[in-house]
């Protein structure tokens, strides 16, 4: 990479598009795979779904490592979703600016609520 | 400078990107109707997810939490009747079915673009909308104990 400090720093644009995207379809595919592992050992297993059942799927340590790196995916995706969302229709950016400034709150307070809950297991 | 590029430029279209007032008088091709409703269906997902977060918190912490889960949607909670907390989580439904389904064609699409045509991006998209609302039609059925 070439020289991007002092005199040399890039003002212009914002330069993490490429980065997002990319992170956002990365952490698109960890969500999926996730979903469907969960829903795949909910659906084939017989039975109405009991507390013992999706407690247990959430036991194992590895499941329990994996849901906290889904956690911070989900924040990281949906807030390039949300992002996204708010630059192409805020126009405003005091607006825009609060906005973005609720959504991490938002997310951050959520995330933690979901890590919580997790590690309490 | 300027003035000149202003004077040039008034009689060409000009093209930005939409907001929110064009959203409405916007045209919708079923291509463009699937990625607003990826839109749509992330924003909804955001805005609900405390309640996503309380579905796990309560249906995973004790078989107390997780009986008190079940009464939510069977009788109701904060005076809110059991089925329209149930048609939240159908809303919930819908949107996590069109997420998922529209954003593995966005994926399909990034790693094929050289195969990606006008054609194959509307047929696309109408497989995303029908298969998103026949799943939701399915597993709303389940929720609201049809079968």
């Amino acid at each position: 990479m070439s020289v991007n400090y002092g005199s040399h720093r890039t003002v212009v644009g914002a330069h993490y598009g490429m980065r997002d995207w990319l992170s956002q379809r990365v952490t698109a595919v960890v969500l999926a795979t996730f979903v469907v592992l969960v829903l795949a050992q909910v659906i084939f297993s017989k039975g109405p779904v009991s507390y013992e059942l999706w407690s247990g799927i959430f036991s194992a340590q590895w499941m329990k490592t994996l849901t906290f790196v889904v956690f911070l995916s989900l924040f990281y995706h949906v807030w390039v979703g949300m992002r996204n969302i708010f630059m192409d229709y805020v126009k405003p950016y005091a607006v825009r600016f609060v906005m973005h400034v609720f959504a991490i709150l938002w997310l951050a307070g959520c995330t933690g609520w979901a890590i919580q809950v997790l590690w309490r297991l | 400078m300027s003035e000149t590029a202003t004077s040039t430029s008034t009689n060409r279209p000009e093209f930005r990107n939409i907001d929110g007032a064009s959203l409405i008088s916007y045209r919708w091709p079923l291509a463009s109707l699937a990625s607003g409703m990826h839109r749509v269906s992330g924003a909804i997902m955001f805005f609900l997810l405390p309640f996503v977060i309380w579905m796990f918190d309560t249906s995973i912490s004790s078989e107390i939490s997780f009986a008190r889960f079940k009464a939510a949607f069977n009788i109701g909670m904060l005076g809110i009747p059991g089925f329209l907390w149930k048609l939240v989580a159908l809303g919930l439904i819908w949107a996590i079915l069109h997420h998922f389904i529209a954003g593995m064609r966005h994926l399909w699409m990034d790693t094929h673009h050289h195969h990606v045509t006008k054609d194959f991006g509307r047929q696309t998209a109408a497989l995303v909308i029908v298969l998103t609302l026949s799943l939701t039609v399915v597993l709303g059925a389940k929720l609201f104990g049809l079968y």
